[in-house]
């Protein structure tokens, strides 16, 4: 009993592989649950779809723009995926929405890395960032 | 078993469950590389000195021990770098087996829903640049490949038959057999080839039996090292094969206009070969000689039974694998509900569990069963009941937190 004790230890305090039991502390998994900014959107302005092959990760951002003042209006994500590539989408579309396109310019890689708030393993950073490549596609 | 593989001894806590993608290696197989280097280095063939002898020796020597593993003839048997590879290189020049005046109009090339890609992707190439017609014998509810609808889709004008053997990702083990006779009743010249990946290291493979033109395999699969694989080709058929590869080693004389070609199986190792990884490769077989093909196929029988039943206790699973156990191999796909195949493997990898997930390059069957994924076990000889105890014991714990 004592030995898994602190092997259950051990695991938390591994931090180099992508999704480590470090995300139970974190709110991966209810985002992964309960996404948030889930579902269609009608009329949207902009939209794009993102495969992952690796794994069959599938996202589909779709935004309303104002046209007038370049706000994103709303905006929402379909799709399906492992935890990773579902709670990225909800934490970026949350951060996304009701800011103009010029104050999302400087959303990158580490932004998305640094929303998580997890480690994540070079095998997994495609599932993090696929719904920003979806964003991007939209945005073009 | 796992004293005979250092991997164990520097991973202690290892669990793996990962061998369809590659075994562990033999120490007797690691020695064997690093021997070849230390003592016996040299280019094999051509060499007059005592060393390339030797090495030309051992090259040879390895050729028939890989030659009867499969009740082969030992100048059938074709060095490649791996399955794929061997796949590729026949589809280069398998014009000049079907391509020909007694070819014409037998223009289909039949392949199965269960083929991993390295047995699709080639033949749509050849089939995009010769006007072949692809067709695809679909699977069962079972798992199985469907042999009525094989009865359909083979006909008179199939002239390329390639099917797997063993599927990696859902461990079916195919009657090619019946498939072979099958298409050869309809076009006796019909050109059949078996994907034998996953099986060549778990069942008993005999070429003649199954009376196929070519067979593949890989030898990292079969405890031996990467980098090699082999391409059986029946005698008769290899003499009418043109070529892949062409330039050193191949020939038999060469004048500045054309050149005369090395006989069967020379004529298609053109280039110095991985040398130390065919000797290491004969070492893996000797290895498995050893213990013995069928106690290893009984040892890994009894593992996928337990784990069969062990894994159905477990709440919302859903196992892919055919009911027919005796017609699979020690491969096991499944999906936890609700919990992608990527976070189940790497959630797994904090229990020092490594498993494979996601589509198993078989893209066309997670479609045909309407899944994007799966996580997907399978075992080696070196794999215990305790390794699918902690296997489940992990699971449950990690649908215990996703379901919290």
């Amino acid at each position: 009993m004592e030995n898994q004790a602190k092997d259950e230890k051990g695991k938390f305090d591994k931090e180099n592989h992508g999704l480590s039991l470090l995300m139970y502390r974190e709110n991966i998994l209810d985002l992964y649950k309960y996404p948030h900014n889930f579902g269609s959107l009608n009329q949207a302005t902009h939209s794009h779809r993102e495969f992952n092959a690796l794994c069959g990760d599938d996202i589909t951002i779709k935004l309303i723009i104002n046209n007038k003042d370049n706000k994103i209006e709303n905006i929402k994500f379909q799709g399906s995926g492992c935890a990773i590539s579902m709670a990225s989408a909800s934490l970026l579309t949350d951060e996304i929405k009701g800011k103009t396109l010029k104050e999302i310019e400087t959303i990158d890689k580490d932004k998305i890395l640094n929303m998580l708030q997890i480690p994540i393993s070079s095998v997994r950073l495609r599932c993090a960032l696929l719904c920003l490549d979806a964003l991007k596609g939209a945005l073009k | 078993m796992k004293q005979h593989f250092p991997i164990f001894e520097n991973n202690p806590e290892l669990v793996y469950l990962d061998s369809a993608a590659t075994t562990q290696k033999p120490k007797q197989v690691i020695d064997a590389i690093t021997s070849f280097y230390e003592k016996e280095n040299a280019n094999i063939h051509r060499g007059l000195y005592g060393l390339s002898i030797e090495a030309t020796k051992k090259y040879e020597e390895a050729r028939k021990i890989i030659a009867d593993f499969i009740n082969a003839d030992e100048n059938e048997i074709i060095f490649t770098s791996g399955t794929t590879h061997a796949i590729n290189m026949l589809v280069y020049t398998i014009d000049s087996l079907t391509w020909t005046e007694k070819g014409k109009g037998k223009n289909e090339i039949v392949l199965s829903e269960m083929e991993h890609h390295s047995n699709l992707v080639p033949w749509q190439q050849l089939a995009k640049h010769f006007g072949y017609k692809l067709k695809f014998i679909p699977i069962t509810d079972n798992f199985e490949l469907d042999h009525n609808k094989a009865r359909e889709i083979i006909t008179d004008k199939t002239a390329i038959l390639s099917i797997t053997h063993t599927s990696n990702a859902l461990g079916t083990i195919n009657n090619a057999k019946e498939l072979i006779n099958l298409a050869k009743q309809k076009n006796p010249d019909v050109i059949t080839i078996v994907d034998a990946a996953q099986s060549v290291p778990h069942i008993k493979i005999d070429v003649k039996e199954l009376d196929c033109d070519f067979l593949a395999f890989s030898g990292h699969k079969l405890y031996g090292p990467m980098g090699i694989g082999i391409l059986y080709g029946k005698k008769e058929v290899l003499d009418k094969l043109r070529p892949f590869h062409f330039g050193g080693d191949m020939i038999k004389s060469v004048t500045l206009e054309a050149s005369e070609f090395q006989p069967v199986p020379n004529r298609f190792e053109a280039g110095t070969q991985n040398i130390a990884s065919v000797i290491a490769l004969g070492e893996a077989i000797r290895f498995i000689n050893r213990i013995g093909l069928s106690k290893i196929q009984d040892h890994e029988k009894q593992l996928k039974k337990y784990a069969l039943t062990k894994l159905k206790t477990i709440k919302n699973i859903d196992i892919y694998h055919s009911s027919n156990t005796d017609n699979t191999s020690s491969i096991i796909s499944f999906n936890l509900k609700g919990i992608h195949s990527h976070d189940l493997a790497s959630l797994l990898n904090d229990y020092n569990i490594a498993i494979r997930a996601g589509h198993h390059c078989c893209m066309p069957l997670m479609s045909a069963l309407n899944i994007t994924g799966t996580a997907r076990i399978s075992f080696g000889i070196y794999n215990t009941k305790e390794d699918i105890d902690k296997l489940c014991d992990a699971l449950i714990k990690i649908q215990e937190v996703f379901n919290k």
